[in-house]
């Protein structure tokens, strides 16, 4: 494969921020490929049209995912992308690698592939971009045998779950994301690696109600941990965020000059619930009405902490707008335990009710979300044997058209018109 | 020994799932597990977290291209083994965290990023920009209406001081989806750059035959603008087919996905489209969707002039006119919609108001509002 002259790419050569047409340049040196990835990509620059055809279907044996097909449309012109599948590789909990795991998964994608890859893909999976199908078995069997690693998720199947950095290296986490993520992976294999869902599934782990892995705007069963009893509260480290020793929020704010600490005005005045007080030198707050948005601990990381008696909450149902709209996930489970020791079965045994549920009655292509709104939140409040509890729903309905059921009604459903008529006439 | 052609199902491994995450640990993650106290960020980019033992993690964060190769995770090797005893982590937003266990390990490693080039610029935290989360583009996807990673260069070399610095109300998330399916969700984003077509699908009726199941392309449509049809091919023969009724197609592809026999990607046809002020935190108000205020920007590579300007627009009014810890769609519902589009002379045009389904929910319904120069 011949160097290819990329007049427009080059621009993106230009400017502070890594560039990743150098960065393919490099890369071309080894693997000449790239000189077809960036060729390809040239034209795509100058037509403002995308060259690659509708995905295929490829894999490896025994697996219906974790591999995407990917087939240039101008085979002739690009061969070196003729053939450019994507392989989904299930990333650690948390993204820590060694290096030699890292050098390792590197050799690995030079001897197979492109050497270009997603670290990460949007899912969470390490992605390695550009083999052809003959690479594929080869690949995998140095994947699982060298490098005891493993495909992740694609198609309607689990997809690999993810989770933020947790108690590894944040002082808000409320239970062990990193444990769960890993256990449910784990647990959930051949959900992972053999399709038979209606639509994909996701599971995403965030420690506190912060959510950095965005699990209430992407997966399907969100596990976001949050705690029962008081704030923690370090008052003399209070009076150290008053009198500014401490900077704000951690000095996120450091940058700019904001005028001096005022808790007043920036945790008291702000805090949504309005559930706190000074009284004399004392930060007092009234746990009852907190709803732990999380605003105080973050503006004073020093100072407060979350309580001790910690959980999650699980919501479902989130995604983006293809094709109902986007949603966000549904508030399903207002606080559970998570406990590594009990290998999860409290989560397990409420992800299976879902799962036993939407094979059955969700439509192909249907992410669970739409299957809730579409059968309504009270149908799967009893699927999933919950009591209603106001915490569901942000205010009650605002029509009457309830859907009564007949043992609600005294009597039942069934009537006799003609006995109705004896009173009341035509 | 080895993979054997002619033997592929030999002691083959399977379902063995990813690595265990705690043998990629360095020793001050592996001692102080969930005995973390507090953390400070004592400078762009960098990160103390305190923990109860007394030790510290030092963590430097870089920012990074989504697409990288393995030339540059071999660099980012050489420098883990230099500085990190071989541990380093990727975060949720394609940055990359270089950790140490002491201060004065901080200079030496941050001296030897900035050593290479501008390869690991070193940002991404606190009251700033962090890198754009991103899908694919034209470098290794079908449907895509934009290019991913040569827009997100464009906007981030536009925005990088703001990647280096803390300087606004509060963090500014931004992500790009190339296309509807939004790989990167990015509906709940401070900033969405969102690829959209603007044409109804194509069918060609010489491949549909061998690609498609009819059915199943006529059930993808949420409009039920695609119907069965009989049509000639290019050979002269009458075949079963289907055709699109243009004028119920919102253009968002679902259709092609299905069927690959439905293209709809057009280089005048597609473009960007901006949406603002969503975000996933819980902090002090809900999560919120982002909502679209520009409904298209034309392609424009290989700088996307115009989407770079309206990204950089939005941010700076907002770090200019917004209260500390407000994000911007925070900001934009205490100011009111109206007063966004005209803080930042974007004109609203009708393409602003919804008409799909559960519209009626962001339409105005109170005599509340504010007079700005949009009522003559
Ligand atoms: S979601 Fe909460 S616990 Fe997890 S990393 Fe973010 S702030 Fe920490
Ligand atoms: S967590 Fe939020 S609701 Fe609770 S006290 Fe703090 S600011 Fe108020
Ligand atoms: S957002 Fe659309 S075009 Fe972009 S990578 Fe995902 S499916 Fe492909
Ligand atoms: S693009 Fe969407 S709305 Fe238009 S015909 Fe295809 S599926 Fe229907």
């Amino acid at each position: 494969m011949a160097k290819r002259d990329t007049p427009l790419l080059d621009e993106l050569e230009k400017g502070p921020w890594p560039s990743f047409v150098t960065d393919l340049k490099r890369q071309a040196e080894k693997k000449p490929e790239c000189w077809d990835i960036l060729g390809q990509l040239e034209l795509s620059y100058h037509d403002r049209i995308t060259h690659w055809k509708h995905g295929g279907i490829v894999g490896v044996f025994g697996y219906g995912g974790g591999i995407v097909g990917r087939y240039s449309d101008l085979p002739k012109e690009f061969p070196g992308v003729a053939h450019f599948h994507t392989i989904r590789v299930n990333q650690p909990s948390s993204k820590f690698y060694n290096t030699a795991k890292l050098r390792a998964l590197c050799d690995l994608w030079e001897k197979h592939g492109s050497g270009m890859t997603n670290f990460h893909g949007s899912t969470g999976d390490l992605i390695l971009l550009g083999t052809t199908t003959d690479h594929l078995e080869p690949l995998f069997y140095e994947l699982t045998h060298e490098l005891h690693q493993d495909l992740g998720g694609s198609g309607s199947n689990l997809r690999s779950p993810a989770c933020c950095i947790g108690k590894a290296r944040c002082e808000w986490s409320c239970f062990d994301t990193q444990a769960a993520c890993h256990g449910l992976t784990m647990h959930y294999q051949d959900e992972l690696h053999r399709p038979a869902f209606p639509y994909k599934f996701k599971f995403k782990f965030s420690g506190c109600p912060n959510d950095c892995v965005a699990a209430l705007a992407r997966s399907d069963f969100a596990v976001i941990g949050t705690w029962k009893d008081d704030i923690r509260i370090d008052q003399a480290a209070v009076q150290s965020y008053i009198k500014g020793e401490f900077p704000s929020n951690g000095g996120a704010h450091s940058g700019r000059d904001w005028g001096p600490f005022d808790i007043q005005k920036e945790v008291i005045g702000l805090c949504p619930t309005e559930c706190m007080w000074m009284e004399g030198d004392e930060l007092k707050i009234d746990t009852s009405e907190c709803t732990r948005c999380m605003h105080c601990i973050n503006v004073m990381p020093r100072a407060l902490r979350p309580g001790v008696e910690t959980g999650a909450t699980v919501n479902v149902g989130a995604k983006a707008p293809i094709l109902e709209g986007a949603q966000f996930a549904t508030l399903t489970i207002p606080f559970i335990k998570v406990d590594p020791e009990s290998e999860f079965e409290e989560l397990i045994e409420q992800i299976e009710k879902i799962w036993d549920w939407w094979m059955e009655i969700g439509k192909n292509r249907e992410r669970v979300g739409e299957t809730i709104q579409r059968v309504g939140l009270p149908t799967f409040m009893k699927i999933m044997e919950l009591e209603p509890i106001p915490q569901m729903v942000r205010e009650p309905r605002s029509n009457p058209y309830i859907f009564w059921q007949e043992d609600e009604v005294p009597g039942g459903f069934e009537r006799d018109v003609r006995e109705f008529r004896k009173k009341h006439a035509q | 020994m080895g993979y054997d052609p002619a033997n592929p199902m030999v002691d083959r491994i399977t379902d063995i799932g990813p690595p265990h995450f705690e043998q990629f640990f360095p020793p001050v993650i592996k001692n102080n597990y969930g005995k973390w106290l507090y953390h400070e960020i004592t400078q762009p980019g960098v990160l103390m977290h305190k923990s109860e033992t007394g030790d510290e993690c030092w963590t430097v964060r870089i920012g990074a291209a989504r697409l990288v190769s393995i030339e540059y995770i071999r660099e980012i090797c050489e420098i883990a083994d230099k500085h990190c005893e071989g541990s380093v982590r990727w975060t949720t937003r394609n940055n990359v965290e270089f950790m140490v266990d002491a201060k004065d390990k901080v200079k030496p490693l941050m001296d030897d990023l900035a050593s290479r080039s501008n390869k690991f610029p070193v940002g991404g935290t606190g009251a700033g920009m962090t890198s754009i989360v991103h899908t694919q583009g034209w470098v290794h996807c079908h449907t895509p209406a934009t290019d991913a990673s040569g827009v997100v260069k464009a906007v981030m070399d536009e925005l990088f001081d703001y990647f280096t610095s803390h300087t606004m109300p509060a963090q500014v998330r931004v992500a790009l989806a190339c296309c509807l399916n939004m790989c990167g969700a990015v509906h709940a984003s401070d900033v969405a750059i969102l690829g959209i077509h603007r044409k109804p699908p194509m069918v060609d009726h010489d491949a549909i035959a061998g690609l498609c199941e009819l059915p199943l392309a006529i059930a993808s449509c949420p409009l039920g603008a695609v119907s069965p049809t009989k049509a000639t091919n290019s050979k002269g023969v009458e075949v079963k087919s289907v055709k699109v009724k243009n004028e119920r197609c919102m253009f968002c592809g679902n259709c092609y996905t299905m069927c690959p026999a439905m293209p709809l990607s057009d280089p005048d046809g597609d473009g960007i489209a901006i949406l603002v002020g969503g975000k996933v935190s819980n902090r002090i108000s809900y999560p919120k969707f982002s909502k679209l205020v520009i409904p298209f920007l034309p392609n424009t590579p290989p700088r996307w002039p115009e989407t770079v300007a309206a990204v950089k627009n939005i941010i700076d009014t907002y770090a200019k006119d917004a209260r500390k810890y407000e994000r911007i769609g925070d900001w934009a519902e205490r100011i009111g919609w109206e007063k966004f589009f005209e803080k930042t002379g974007i004109p609203f045009t009708i393409h602003c108001i919804d008409d799909y389904r559960l519209a009626y929910d962001t339409w105005r319904t109170t005599t509340q509002f504010k007079f700005t120069s949009h009522i003559k």
